[in-house]
C-alpha cells in the first residue's frame, strides 16, 4: 500500500464538487481510499480517520489529496483521475449551454395556466378523460371533448360545472366544432357567414354546414355539444348554453340546431328557450316523421334571396348494352349501408326504414334490429363504423378506412347485397385522400359482382366544399370513375339507392324472355 | 328620480368569457393529429405532454377531481400555507415547553416501534438514553429500547403529533433545548431542536462521547445563551429570511449558508449582550458560525407552521407533512387529518463523504421534507444551481427541477422568489391529483445517514416518496367524500 497526501494551496473548490472529485478519484482501479477536499476541522478529521497525516499545517483554504493505492502505478493513475475531474470542472463553466426551456406542461391546468387558452381539445382515451376535462373546466377554459366512453353521470357533471364556470362543455364524443373560425376535429372548410350552428352530431353538423355553403351562405360558428345533449338525462344543458352564446354573439344572425333523435320534451323545452332569444332559430332534428337533414336545410333557404339550390350529383354510367358477355342480371337481394358518419347512418335508416320496413344495425333505430358482434346478417342492414365499440384500440374511419375497405369487398362478394350506399366525409381531420381508396374499393366490388353475375349499384353522399383539403368535385368524380353515383345529400343519396333497389325488385317481377 | 336599480341579466353580454369574439388559443391533450391539424390552421396550440396516470387510480381520480369542495378548499389550503408568518420567540428545554416527559421519545417521520428503528434511528435514540442519564452504556439502551413493548417506561411518538419537526432521526429528549416558532397570522406554534453542526453528530445516529458531550454542552450553554438572546431581541422574523436566502444561493434544506449567517447576524447583537462568560459567548458564536446548516432548524419549524395552517380543510388534496422515519416515507393531506399514507423509504442518490459508498447508506430519513412541502427546498433548486452537483447534474437540471415541480402544485409563493426565474414564486402546496395524474413526484434535497447505528453522515443526495403514498391518499380522499358526491 503506498499513501499519498499532498497539500495544494491557493486553489478553492465548493465541497460537492471536490466530493465529485473524491469519487472520480475513488473509482480509478488499485485505489482503495480517496479524500479530496478542503482542509476544514471536519475534513482533516475525517482524513484522520482514514488512517492518513498531514505533516503541515493547513487551513480551510488549502485542498487536501490524499489516496492510497495498492501501488505506484495506481498513485499515478488517481492523480491523473484528479488532474483531470478537476480540468473538468473548469471547462463546465465555460461550456455551459444556457439554461433550456421549460419542460412542457403535464396538465390541462398547467398548459391553461401557462398559455392563457381559452379552448381545450380532449382526445385521451375516455377513462381519463373526464379528469381532463374537469381540470380545465374549472381552469375557466371551455373543452372540445373528443373523446368518448366518457359516462353521462360524467357529462352532466362536467356540464354543471361549466354553467357554474361560464364556459361551454362540447361533447364527449364531439367530433365537429369550428369555433371562431378555428376548426377542431372533423370540420369542412365552408364560407365565413352568420348561420351559428348547434350541434348534437357531428356528421349531422357537417351535412348541415355543406349544404349551406354549397347553397351560397356562410357560417358563424358550429358549437358541437355531444350526441347525448338532448336525452332526457343531460337535458340540453350544453345546447342551451350555446343558443345563448350565439344569441349574443354580433357575427351571427340566425341559428341552426342539428340533433340526432332527442327526447320529445327536451327537445321541446329547448325550442321554447330558443324562441326567447330574438334571433330566428333552424331546427334539423332526425327521426321519424321529421323532415331529413337535406329538407331541414331547404326549409332555412326557402327564404333566402337565393333559395334552394339544384343539389350536385354525379351519377354512375349506365351499364352498357354493347358488351358481348351475357347481361349481368341484378338479382334479388338487400340494402347494405356501411357508414362513417352515425347520424348519416341514422338518417339512412329512418328514410330507407319507411319503403324497406325493418333495417338491421349495430346501431339500430329499435333494439329488437341490433345485429350481433359479427355484424352479418342476411337482411338490409346499415353498419356505422364510427361506433364506440368498432372504434376501441384503433382511429375513426373517417382517418382509418381500412375495416369499411374490407367490408366493401365482402359485399361484393355476397350473392344478398343488391345495393351499396356509402357515405364519404372530407374536410380537416378526415383522410388526406380518401376517395382513392374507396373508388377502387368500389371499383373492385363491383367487378367481383359481375364475376358472380350480378351488377352491384353503388350510391356515395359525398359530405364536403370544394374549399376541403381533397376538394368535393375532385372526389366525385374519383368515385364516379370507380362506378358510384354520387349525392352532395346523405337524403338523396339514401333515395337513389332505394329508387334503385326498388328498380330492381320491378325487373325481378318481369318474367324472362 | 332616476331608477339605478336595472336588473341585473342573467346573461352576461360576452357569455362563455368571450370564447366566440376571442381568437382561439387552444390547449390539446391526446391524439397528436388534433394537434398538428390546428397548427396546419396557424391557430394558438398548446399542446400537454399527457401520459396515463398512476395505475389503478382512474376511478379515484374521476371521483376526487368532482368533488365541488377541491377548488375552493385547496385554493384556502394554498393560501394559508403561503401566507402563514414565522417568528422565532423563545427557546426552551423540551420537557418545559412540549411537556415531554423522561422515557418518551419523540422521533421524525410516521409512526414506528423499535422493531422497524432503521440503524440511524436506532442510534439516535440510543445516544438520547445516554444523554437522559437512562443508561450507561449503548448496550444498556438497546436492551431498553428493544424490550420497550413488554416492559413499558419508554414510549415513541413522532415530532409531527406535538407540533415538533426534527431533522434526519429527529430524536427529541425532555431536556434538549428547542427553538419556538410561532405563526402570528394563524396563531401555530411549532418546535425543533437545536442543530448540532455536520458529521459525527446525534441526528445522523451517531452516539460516541463527542457526541453526548455535545448535547449535554448545548443544554448547559447554547440553549441558555440562545435564549436570553431571543428574549432580549424580540421575535425573529424567520418567514423573511428565508425569502432573502433564497436570493442568496440558499435552497433552505440542503444549503443553508445564507441563511445560518442571517440568522446569526440578527442575533449577534443580543447575544454578545447576555448574562454569561465571554468564553461561552465567543463558544456559542463560533459554533453557531462554523455551521452551515444552524438555519434548517429554523426553517424547518418554519415550514411546520406553514403547512399546519393549511390542515383539515375537507375536500383539500394538498399535502401538509412529507416526513420519513429511516423505514417508511410518510404523507399527510389537508383534507384527510391525521392519517399518514406510507411506502418503504428509498434511498437517496448523490455523493458520499470520505470513503463512503451507496451500500453505507440509510434509507431516506427526517423531518425535513417540511422544506419541500412548504415549497422549498428541492422545489427551489433553481435558487441554489450549487446542490445540483450532489447528483452530478448541471445548471439546467436545477432550473428543470423547479419548473417541473409547477406541474404538481397549486401555487406560487409570494415572498419566496427565484431570482433567475425572473423573480417567480416557488412552487407551493403539492397536490395529490397532479402528483398521480402526472407521476411526477415531488423532489427532495436531503442528508443521507450511515445505514449502522453510531456511524453519523455519509454524504447527500436528492430522493423522491414512494409512488404508492400518492395513490393511497387519493384513496382516501375519494373515500372522504361525502355520500351523493
Amino acid at each position: 500500500m503506498t499513501d499519498l497526501v499532498e497539500v495544494r494551496r491557493g486553489s478553492y473548490y465548493d465541497s460537492v464538487s471536490l466530493m465529485q472529485v473524491s469519487k472520480a478519484v475513488r473509482d480509478v482501479p488499485g485505489i482503495s481510499a480517496a479524500l479530496v477536499a478542503m482542509a476544514t476541522d471536519l475534513n482533516t478529521d475525517l482524513l484522520a480517520g482514514m488512517g492518513f497525516t498531514v505533516n503541515e499545517a493547513v487551513g480551510p483554504n488549502d485542498m487536501l489529496v490524499a489516496f492510497r493505492g495498492e501501488h505506484q502505478a495506481a498513485i499515478e493513475a488517481g492523480r491523473s483521475a484528479l488532474d483531470d475531474t478537476l480540468a473538468a470542472l473548469k471547462a463546465a463553466g465555460t461550456a455551459a449551454g444556457g439554461f433550456g426551456d421549460a419542460p412542457p406542461p403535464r396538465t390541462l391546468g398547467t398548459a391553461a395556466a401557462r398559455s392563457g387558452a381559452n379552448l381545450a381539445l380532449i382526445s385521451v382515451p375516455g377513462a381519463n378523460a373526464f379528469v381532463e376535462a374537469m381540470d380545465a373546466v374549472t381552469s375557466g377554459v371551455s373543452v372540445v371533448l373528443f373523446s368518448d366512453n366518457v359516462s353521462v353521470k360524467q357529462e352532466i357533471a362536467l356540464k354543471d360545472a361549466a354553467l357554474a364556470g361560464d364556459v361551454l362543455v362540447m361533447g364527449p364524443d364531439c367530433g365537429t366544432a369550428v369555433v371562431a373560425g378555428v376548426a377542431l376535429g372533423f370540420a369542412n372548410l365552408v364560407r365565413p357567414g352568420s348561420v351559428g350552428l348547434v350541434a348534437a352530431t357531428g356528421t349531422g353538423a357537417q351535412q348541415v354546414m355543406c349544404l349551406l355553403d354549397i347553397a351560397g351562405v356562410g357560417m358563424s360558428h358550429c358549437l358541437g355539444v355531444g350526441g347525448r345533449d338532448l336525452s332526457s338525462a343531460v337535458g340540453g344543458r350544453s345546447t342551451r348554453q350555446s343558443l345563448a352564446a350565439l344569441a349574443a354573439d354580433p357575427s351571427t344572425e340566425s341559428l341552426f340546431v342539428v340533433s340526432k333523435p332527442p327526447a320529445d320534451d327536451v327537445l321541446s323545452a329547448v325550442q321554447s328557450y330558443a324562441a326567447t332569444l330574438g334571433k330566428p332559430v333552424h331546427w334539423a332534428i332526425l327521426g321519424a316523421g321529421r323532415p331529413d337533414l337535406t329538407a331541414a336545410v331547404e326549409a332555412a333557404l326557402a327564404t333566402t334571396p337565393d333559395g334552394i339550390p339544384a343539389w350536385p350529383q354525379w351519377l354512375a354510367e349506365p351499364p352498357t348494352e354493347m358488351s358481348s358477355e351475357p347481361k349481368a342480371k341484378r338479382t334479388n337481394g338487400f340494402l347494405r349501408g356501411l357508414f362513417c358518419g352515425g347520424t348519416l347512418a341514422d338518417e339512412a335508416m329512418i328514410i330507407a326504414s319507411d319503403q324497406l320496413g325493418p333495417i338491421w344495425s349495430n346501431i339500430p333505430l329499435s333494439p329488437e334490429l341490433a345485429l350481433g358482434p359479427e355484424l352479418r346478417s342476411d337482411t338490409h342492414l346499415v353498419i356505422d363504423f364510427g361506433d364506440d365499440r368498432l372504434t376501441r384500440g384503433r382511429p375513426h374511419p373517417m382517418i382509418d378506412p381500412s375495416l369499411r375497405l374490407e367490408r366493401i369487398a365482402v359485399e361484393g362478394d355476397d350473392p344478398t347485397c343488391a345495393v351499396l350506399l356509402l357515405d364519404l366525409v372530407l374536410g380537416f381531420g378526415s383522410h388526406a385522400d380518401p376517395a382513392e381508396d374507396l373508388a377502387a374499393a368500389i371499383a373492385s366490388a363491383r367487378k367481383a359482382a359481375a364475376a358472380g353475375g350480378r351488377e352491384l349499384p353503388v350510391v356515395v353522399s359525398l359530405i364536403g366544399v370544394e374549399n376541403d383539403p381533397q376538394v368535393l368535385s375532385r372526389c366525385a368524380r374519383t368515385l364516379q370513375a370507380g362506378g358510384a353515383s354520387v349525392f352532395v345529400s346523405n337524403a338523396q343519396a339514401a333515395r337513389h339507392a332505394l329508387s334503385l333497389l326498388a328498380a330492381l325488385s320491378a325487373q325481378e317481377e318481369t318474367p324472362d324472355d | 328620480m332616476t331608477d339605478i336599480s336595472t336588473p341585473a341579466s342573467t346573461t352576461p353580454s360576452t357569455p362563455l368569457r368571450g370564447l366566440l369574439t376571442h381568437e382561439p388559443s387552444v390547449v390539446t391533450a391526446g391524439v397528436g393529429l388534433l394537434a398538428d391539424a390546428l397548427r396546419a390552421q396557424a391557430a394558438q396550440v398548446t399542446e400537454v405532454d399527457w401520459r396515463p396516470p398512476m395505475a389503478g387510480t382512474e376511478a379515484d381520480l374521476a371521483r376526487v377531481m368532482n368533488d365541488p369542495r377541491r377548488e375552493a378548499a385547496n385554493a384556502k389550503a394554498v393560501s394559508r400555507l403561503m401566507s402563514a408568518g414565522a417568528e422565532l420567540v423563545d427557546v426552551r428545554p423540551a420537557h418545559e415547553c412540549l411537556g415531554i416527559e423522561k422515557g418518551t421519545f419523540f422521533h421524525a417521520g410516521p409512526p414506528m416501534d423499535w422493531e422497524q428503528a432503521s440503524g440511524p434511528m436506532r442510534g439516535a435514540l440510543i445516544g438520547a438514553m445516554l444523554y437522559e442519564g437512562m443508561a450507561d452504556t449503548p448496550q444498556q439502551a438497546e436492551t431498553a429500547l428493544a424490550s420497550m413493548g413488554d416492559t413499558g417506561g419508554i414510549t415513541l411518538e413522532p415530532c409531527h403529533h406535538h407540533d415538533t419537526v426534527g431533522p434526519m432521526a429527529g430524536v427529541v429528549s425532555p431536556s434538549m433545548w428547542m427553538f419556538e416558532l410561532k405563526d402570528p397570522v394563524h396563531g401555530g406554534t411549532a418546535y425543533c431542536s437545536l442543530n448540532e453542526g455536520l458529521g459525527k453528530v446525534l441526528r445522523y445516529g451517531a452516539y460516541g462521547a463527542e457526541v453526548i458531550d455535545r448535547l449535554h454542552w448545548m443544554s448547559r450553554v447554547l440553549g441558555p445563551l440562545l435564549q436570553q438572546a431571543v428574549r432580549a431581541h424580540g421575535p425573529v422574523d424567520v418567514k423573511a429570511i428565508i425569502a432573502q436566502m433564497l436570493q442568496m444561493g440558499d435552497e433552505g434544506h440542503n444549503r443553508n449558508r445564507a441563511g445560518s449567517l442571517m440568522a446569526l447576524r440578527d442575533l449577534l447583537p443580543s447575544l454578545i449582550t447576555v448574562d454569561a462568560p465571554s468564553s461561552d459567548i465567543a463558544e456559542v458564536v463560533r459554533f453557531a458560525g462554523a455551521n452551515e446548516h444552524f438555519f434548517l432548524n429554523l426553517g424547518m419549524p418554519a415550514s411546520k407552521l406553514a403547512t399546519d395552517a393549511a390542515r383539515d380543510i375537507p375536500g383539500s388534496t394538498m399535502v401538509v407533512a412529507m416526513a420519513r422515519n429511516g423505514t417508511d416515507f410518510g404523507i399527510q393531506t389537508s383534507g384527510t387529518g391525521d392519517q399518514w399514507f406510507t411506502g418503504p423509504a428509498d434511498t437517496p442518490v448523490g455523493l458520499f463523504l470520505g470513503n463512503y459508498g451507496p451500500e453505507d447508506a440509510n434509507p431516506d430519513i427526517g423531518d425535513s421534507a417540511i422544506m419541500e412541502t412548504a415549497g422549498i427546498g428541492g422545489f427551489a433548486m433553481a435558487a441554489a444551481p450549487a446542490i445540483v452537483r450532489f447528483v452530478g447534474g448541471d445548471v439546467p437540471l436545477a432550473l428543470r427541477t423547479t419548473r417541473t415541480m409547477y406541474e404538481i402544485t397549486l401555487g406560487e409563493h409570494p415572498a419566496f422568489q427565484i431570482p433567475i426565474l425572473e423573480f417567480r414564486g416557488t412552487p407551493t402546496g403539492i397536490d395529490v391529483t397532479r402528483v398521480v395524474r402526472t407521476g411526477i413526484l415531488p423532489q427532495i434535497n436531503t442528508g443521507m445517514a450511515g445505514a449502522v447505528a453510531g456511524t453519523g453522515q455519509v454524504g447527500a443526495g436528492l430522493v423522491n416518496p414512494p409512488e404508492q403514498c400518492f395513490p393511497a391518499a387519493l384513496a382516501a380522499l375519494a373515500k372522504a367524500m361525502p355520500d351523493g358526491l
